[in-house]
């Protein structure tokens, strides 16, 4: 692990994968929650945890204290199903770059424990891990100008849900017609850091 | 109430935006120049949290249904009440027509109104985020917008003015070992007409990259220069992305005076130690 700033009011943690990020997510979330980090942002990456809006000496507070273990963070968060229908437009070509029938396709990503590395490129889209690196899948070579709010992609070895109509370069799978993103929700995200997801058959 | 006369080409609602959501991928949003709402707000007595509109180089006009207290701040621009001339903090009454004209100097004025603009907050906050499409619509003609109840005292505050050239500190990181270069502080930069609310886009000399290859996506704060695969910098403001996959060879300390920074300004870069 290596703490890097960014400026003068910003720290980021490079961390060795996935599970050591949401080691750290947790384990400062607690420690904001005790009074003892004063931040406004705790933003998950693919490796990385971004403190924003800290304090002058966050630097040695957070060399001061150990590093999390990663089996405590591990499966903690709360468990979201989401209903889906397998019939994304990339199903196809998906199984065939996995080398599998369409139903064993289906059937792994259906039986996958999928678990929120990070949100980004819109509000509530979630950058789930769980298929691993062996069934990584490039993006589209040329984005789709409209792809349906509720739509489930793959691209890279993360699979996220269109929470609102836009364009997008992920490979489509299936779709939902759960609501990922609610103003009026507290929290307005259905699946934020840390949450735990199932894709059921619909 | 206030009637949108004229919208201008961008005129939209910005408090101090929503920070505290980055993690689920909501931008902050928030007027780009904050210390020009701040003056403005502070002219009209409002709480420094309160809303107020944003223009963008064209201004506006806004027609008052009851009788308001307003100060224009931020670009330098002709104010007219009723086609007059005027200046300062304004008293009207109601019916008046508020005329923000062309930026002169400067891209973006800001409007207070004693009681600030009082439509629905979204997660905190009313401001127009333009790339999630959170909060309120941009301003269109026809529209109506709600006034707040007045409170406070009125606040002096001195004038904010605009600079010429642009000169802005960094902090070098959180990426700077991609790049083997130092062209960002040796050279000047021009400001882009393809420049907006999320980034301010500099062309100059590129960027020379040390390490080739894409980056994990990772959060991103505001001011972070990020340089895409043309080397040309983009400087991330009000509404960024949560996170991004270019590296970001630094960070800006404050984006304040590209809020102003009209295209073609030249900007140049001083390291902070």
């Amino acid at each position: 692990m290596r703490v890097r700033r960014a400026g003068a009011s910003a720290l980021l943690i490079e961390c060795r994968d996935g599970e050591q990020v949401e080691a750290w997510r947790v384990a400062l979330g607690r420690r904001r929650e005790a009074g003892e980090l004063r931040v406004v942002d705790i933003v998950p990456g693919a490796r990385t945890l971004l403190l924003d809006g800290v304090e002058p000496g966050a630097e040695e507070l957070l060399a001061s204290w150990p590093q999390p273990d990663t089996a405590v963070a591990r499966d903690q968060g709360p468990l979201v199903e989401i209903p889906t229908v397998f019939d994304g437009e990339d199903l196809a070509g998906v199984a065939e770059l996995w080398d599998l029938t369409v139903p064993a396709a289906v059937e792994l990503l259906a039986t996958t424990a999928f678990t929120v590395a990070f949100c980004g490129f819109a509000p509530g889209f979630a950058y789930m891990r769980g298929l691993g690196e062996k069934f990584g899948v490039p993006r589209l070579d040329s984005p789709r100008p409209r792809v349906p709010a509720g739509s489930v992609g793959l691209a890279g070895d993360y699979c996220g849900i269109y929470p609102t109509a836009s364009p997008g370069g992920w490979r489509l799978v299936g779709r939902t017609a759960e609501t990922l993103f609610d103003v009026r929700n507290e929290p307005p995200a259905r699946l934020g850091p840390g949450t735990r997801v199932r894709l059921v058959p619909a | 109430m206030i009637t949108v006369v004229r919208a201008g080409p961008l005129t939209t609602i910005q408090d101090q935006g929503r920070p505290g959501y980055a993690h689920l991928g909501v931008p902050r949003s928030g007027a780009l120049d904050q210390r020009a709402l701040r003056r403005a707000n502070a002219l009209v007595g409002n709480p420094a949290a309160a809303a107020a509109l944003e223009t963008t180089l064209l201004g506006c006009a806004l027609r008052f249904e009851q009788p308001a207290r307003i100060a224009v701040t931020g670009a330098a621009a002709d104010i007219k009440v009723d086609n007059l001339v005027t200046a300062g903090v304004l008293e009207v009454g109601a019916g008046s027509v508020l005329d923000v004209g062309r930026a002169t100097r400067g891209v973006r004025s800001y409007v207070a109104v004693a009681g600030g603009i009082d439509v629905e907050p979204v997660l905190g906050s009313r401001s127009t985020d333009t790339l999630s499409g959170l909060g309120p619509p941009k301003l269109a003609n026809g529209m109506t917008l709600p006034i707040g109840t007045a409170q406070g005292d009125l606040t002096a505050q001195p004038d904010g003015g605009i600079a010429d050239q642009i000169d802005l500190g960094v902090w070098l990181g959180p990426r700077d070992d991609w790049f083997s270069g130092r062209e960002l502080f040796e050279s000047d930069y021009q400001v882009s007409p393809l420049s907006n609310r999320v980034g301010c886009r500099l062309t100059g000399t590129p960027l020379t990259r040390a390490t080739k290859g894409e980056l994990p996506s990772e959060g991103v704060v505001l001011g972070a220069i990020q340089v895409p695969a043309d080397g040309q910098p983009l400087i991330f403001l009000a509404d960024h992305p949560t996170t991004g996959g270019y590296p970001v060879l630094g960070v800006v300390d404050d984006v304040t005076p590209l809020a102003q920074a009209r295209p073609g300004s030249t900007v140049r870069f001083r390291e902070l130690r």
